[in-house]
């Protein structure tokens, strides 16, 4: 693996050509259904689903969806998920358990969009409920950091038994400018800000905030995509057939068990 | 005996509240909101809602749970846990330090066993005057303890929420609490027990997007901000002013994301009644 600094991965994470969530859907599932709606409130274009087929076997696939022109982006609101977004993704989820099938997560996004009708909508309660309902299903759940994956808006999917990252990806707590705004009320210290979040995959892999890191090819996935897809492919295969060995009971217990040793703290006597 | 260790938790709860009140001493009190004076002691009986513009302080976590707990039912949760610096942030042991001074809280949630008229129950209140309200793996771990022990022993859980949201120090081991605490929740909700969480100013972020939105009831104090995204965000991305009242508790409750905003001084009561109301469930 090549050593780049945080602030050069977080450009490659970013990269316009970079694989996203229709070429991963595309090169590794076959017959793929895709599925519209909440039915509460409405479809979301900035959260792709659906049930589809990986190595013959029936699976859901939930992911943020970026876009390469601007007119495409607008479509999906260039990856930032509304409400609406968030519950169709428990929707998904939901039948991935009523029909036993395995459920795939694709994270990359910028965040939960911040607006007005967002808010209006439950943001807050929409991302809660997500965390809330992952962590008891009882089938498989992966999810793969693929390029950003930025505040609650990407942990709203990534509440799974194996959360593997490709290895230019990051995952942070939110984008380095809006780290640096709210730390030192100067977004421009972005670069700094990578360097100090531990944003990188083999730094998360070090905190166990993630369980794996999928290589890719030399100075990024978009110089060589295929060869990108077929190593995330092949992760996924092996992660899968690790995880199917388990009860549906051992894996919401063995999910739970992962979270809830997420984050160090010390004793100390009163101030 | 008994009796001799309630009167002593008694005494020490009230000492510790009396060091969370607004500075004593002064004679009036002027409210950082309207910016009209009245007499301190009006304002202390009224539980710091100004009789003025009827504005919600915010109130410290030990104070707070002098206002809603039987006196003498006090007995805290892991009070001696602390943050931790997993990432050996730059200044953050120092700001830590410095808010500890300030407050005399080991961090932002204090977590306590308790009653309520009568009713056992574990309680949880944060307090925005420590770095924010902000979310550390020891706020969520503290928070989640708080959950665990309540599912453990059959009790109804009341968590007070105040935050700014992440605590950027702690970056992405602060994201993971969201996913922490609402696990838990989901353990302790699968028992049959009641989780009642109560949004005060300001509830935000990463709390928002976990365990406060998840409360079978969900209560709110008048006037307190509440969102996931801050205003500040918002008007940056849409680019125009936003309504009056954007994000606070009646436009949650209008929303349909709250079941009642309830004033300071009808909240102990309110909690006691849903205590009742629930009496019977969760006995499978």
């Amino acid at each position: 693996m090549t050593e780049l600094t945080a602030a050069q991965r977080v450009a490659i994470a970013r990269h316009p050509q970079r694989p996203n969530i229709t070429d991963y859907i595309g090169a590794l599932f076959t017959d793929f259904f895709e599925q519209h709606g909440d039915r509460l409130s409405g479809e979301d274009g900035a959260v792709l689903g659906g049930v589809a087929l990986y190595h013959g076997r029936p699976v859901t696939v939930i992911g943020t969806r970026k876009e390469r022109t601007v007119e495409e982006n607008l479509r999906c609101n260039f990856g930032m998920p509304s409400p609406a977004g968030y519950r169709k993704a428990l929707r998904l989820m939901r039948q991935a358990e009523k029909f036993r099938r395995p459920v795939f997560t694709f994270i990359d996004t910028s965040g939960a969009y911040p607006g007005l009708e967002a808010e209006a909508q439950g943001q807050g309660e929409a991302i809660a409920r997500n965390l809330y309902e992952m962590s008891r299903l009882t089938v498989p759940v992966i999810a793969v950091v693929t390029g950003e994956g930025n505040s609650g808006g990407a942990l709203a999917l990534g509440v799974a038994d194996r959360v593997l990252m490709l290895e230019n990806a990051v995952y942070a707590i939110l984008s380095p400018e809006g780290f640096a705004s709210i730390l030192w009320k100067d977004a421009g210290r972005h670069e700094e800000a990578c360097g100090l979040m531990k944003l990188t995959a083999p730094d998360l892999l070090r905190l166990g905030v993630i369980d794996d890191i999928i290589p890719e090819p030399e100075g990024g996935a978009h110089l060589a995509p295929r060869a990108a897809l077929g190593e995330t492919d092949r992760f996924l295969s092996r992660h899968l057939a690790e995880l199917s060995r388990q009860s549906g009971a051992a894996l919401a217990a063995g999910r739970y068990q992962k979270f809830r040793r997420m984050g160090a703290s010390v004793q100390k006597e009163d101030p | 005996m008994n009796g001799v260790f309630a009167r002593r938790r008694a005494r020490l709860l009230a000492m510790k509240a009396l060091r969370d009140s607004y500075a004593a001493g002064e004679k009036t009190f002027t409210c950082p909101r309207c910016g009209r004076d009245s007499e301190r002691g009006t304002v202390a009986r009224a539980l710091y809602v100004c009789p003025q513009c009827g504005c919600h302080l915010p109130l410290g976590a030990y104070y707070r749970l002098s206002t809603i707990l039987d006196p003498g039912s006090f007995r805290e949760l892991n009070g001696k846990l602390a943050a931790a610096d997993p990432l050996a942030f730059p200044g953050y042991r120092e700001k830590l330090e410095a808010a500890r001074r300030k407050t005399g809280l080991q961090e932002a949630v204090v977590t306590a066993v308790g009653a309520i008229d009568g009713r056992k129950c574990v309680a949880g209140v944060m307090d925005s005057r420590f770095l924010m309200g902000s979310m550390s793996a020891a706020v969520g771990e503290k928070i989640t303890l708080a959950i665990e022990y309540a599912a453990k022993n059959r009790l109804p859980l009341i968590l007070f929420a105040a935050s700014g949201g992440a605590r950027m120090q702690e970056g992405i081991l602060s994201l993971m609490q969201m996913a922490k605490t609402s696990a838990a929740l989901a353990r302790f909700s699968q028992r049959g027990l009641l989780f009642i969480s109560v949004l005060t100013d300001p509830t935000t972020g990463g709390v928002t997007a976990s365990f406060a939105s998840l409360g079978d009831v969900v209560l709110a104090e008048p006037g307190a901000l509440i969102g996931f995204a801050g205003p500040r965000v918002i008007q940056q991305t849409i680019g125009e002013t936003l309504p009056e009242g954007f994000q606070r508790a009646e436009y949650q409750d209008e929303h349909g994301f709250v079941d009642a905003v309830v004033p300071r001084s009808e909240m102990r009561e309110t909690l006691s009644r849903l205590l009742r109301l629930h009496e019977r469930g969760g006995r499978s």
